[in-house]
């Protein structure tokens, strides 16, 4: 069994070099001269369809996705503890479905509690 | 001769397990090709297959010059795209922005070491199969975040933020779902998970389970309706704003994977992956992993883009509960009859999936060409 893992392992480390030979080609092009090379400041800056940016880009984003990865976090806590309880259902029967839940009964409070207040709101 | 053929595609698998003396190595170099064979050619005719299929659709002819049919559009494109100018913005956070193309290409590859493409003829048959693929396959979203952050730009910034936001959302129905053929099946095998669906695919015994699974999957790889993330006409490109050349044509190779990626675990999970009569179980996968992609297809041309509002609401308030109520559901139904459900349970389930739907949809209100939620 733990020589898929080691397949998996291998097969990582062709994706990954697969993936910087795709980036490095163009960089050994240019020296080929194949890949044109000819920056000029005004190539260089940030494009804003045309018109100058004002100010720092990294601003503040908006608040309202912090409620969201809140939300994720605890729900996909959940959600993991769901799967091994999926995978032996057949063994733990009612017991563990009455266990499984109750368990998520309880985060189910908190996710009821947000809709009503409005968190899951986007105004 | 045509049973012999068969009988080479039924045996080479076998031929090839990995726990045969001296045939580990082969099994992986084998098998590696073929993953990544697999994937850029299916990655070529999606992207061949999006554009005729979109063009047919909205009364256009699409690329019919180069090759024939315009089959090889998308290889043109890759040699016009790898002669082109790599442009490094003067304010850009150089590594990170260098290193997000590879970060969002690399794990949509790595998916494919779990697909079976017949009995057994998979590169490694992990027994945690379908969670590797959700967790390597959610690995991209930090590639995208990276690339929007370094880019210093404000849209890719804005592109990036609603990317996460989106993706983060729609895990959470998408991996109930995924539970739910777990429930099922008792393995997150994905051979396992085929076999399981010797006698009738799952998009049988689970309606619910695939609506879910393909509102959100399209939604998970950010195709249209749900392609907010470079709404071309709110923010220029998106996260890919600042990348030209080689590094633009991964993110794109990226995205086309990622489609490729859902629709062959779709495939895999609800339309019985290589099962199938007659023809070669090969030959079945594809078929139905282009069955999923062509429904894709089909809604991003029907259906207008959603607002950011309309998008979270449609996650959290609607395909969630769903499927919270759906694993349920079926677990008290696998409880009941621990041997294997009746088959008397598809019309059941068809009808529990299309009074659920209708039930939730009261919450919507339609009305004056806008879609609100109460």
């Amino acid at each position: 069994m733990l020589e898929t893992y080691g397949f998996v392992g291998l097969f990582i480390i062709v994706t990954l070099g697969f993936a910087a030979i795709m980036i490095l080609l163009p960089v050994a092009l240019r020296f080929l001269k194949v890949v044109p090379h000819h920056p000029t400041s005004v190539k260089n800056a940030t494009f804003e369809c045309g018109m100058e940016t004002i100010g720092k880009t990294w601003v503040q984003f908006n608040f309202r996705y912090y409620f969201y990865a809140l939300l994720f976090v605890a729900l996909d806590v959940l959600v993991v503890f769901i799967y091994p309880w999926a995978t032996q259902i057949r063994q733990l029967g009612y017991s563990g479905l009455f266990v499984i839940a109750a368990f998520m009964g309880i985060v189910l409070v908190g996710y009821l509690y947000a809709w009503k207040k409005g968190a899951l709101e986007w105004n | 001769m045509f049973t012999g053929i068969e009988n080479a595609f039924v045996n080479l698998p076998q031929a090839l397990k990995a726990d045969w003396p001296g045939n580990v190595w082969w099994h992986w170099v084998i098998f590696t090709l073929i993953a990544i064979v697999f994937f850029l050619g299916s990655v070529i005719m999606f992207i061949f297959m999006e554009r005729r299929v979109l063009a047919k659709m909205q009364a256009r002819i699409g690329p019919n010059r180069i090759g024939p049919f315009g089959l090889l559009q998308a290889i043109a494109d890759a040699v016009k795209v790898l002669t082109k100018e790599n442009i490094t913005p003067s304010n850009a956070d150089k590594i990170v922005f260098w290193l997000a193309p590879a970060i969002v290409f690399a794990p949509v590859l790595m998916v494919f070491a779990v697909v079976p493409f017949a009995n057994g003829a998979v590169l490694a048959d992990l027994n945690i199969g379908i969670l590797y693929a959700i967790a390597i396959g959610s690995l991209s979203t930090i590639g995208v975040f990276m690339a929007g952050w370094s880019s210093s730009n404000k849209y890719s910034t804005l592109g990036a933020m609603r990317m996460v936001a989106a993706v983060i959302s729609y895990e959470m129905p998408i991996v109930l779902t995924f539970a739910t053929i777990i429930v099922l099946t008792g393995s997150m095998s994905l051979n396992d998970i085929v076999i399981a669906q010797g006698k009738y695919w799952f998009i049988f015994s689970q309606p619910l389970g695939f609506f879910l699974a393909f509102v959100a999957g399209c939604a998970e790889i950010n195709r249209s309706p749900f392609d907010l993330m470079e709404a071309d006409s709110e923010i220029v490109a998106g996260f890919h704003t600042e990348y030209s050349g080689m590094k633009f044509a991964m993110f794109y190779l990226g995205e086309y994977g990622e489609a490729v990626v859902m629709s062959t675990i779709i495939a895999t999970l609800f339309l019985g992956g290589w099962q199938g009569p007659f023809l070669p179980p090969f030959v079945w996968l594809i078929g139905k992993i282009f069955f999923v992609f062509f429904l894709m297809i089909w809604t991003r041309t029907t259906l207008p883009r959603v607002r950011i509002d309309q998008l979270m609401k449609l996650a959290w308030k609607f395909l969630f509960p769903l499927a919270l109520i759906n694993l349920f559901a079926t677990g008290l139904e696998v409880l009941t009859f621990p041997n294997g459900l009746p088959w008397y349970f598809i019309p059941v389930n068809f009808g529990i999936g299309v009074v659920l739907v209708l039930l939730w949809s009261r919450l919507y209100k339609v009305g004056w060409g806008r879609i609100e939620i109460q």
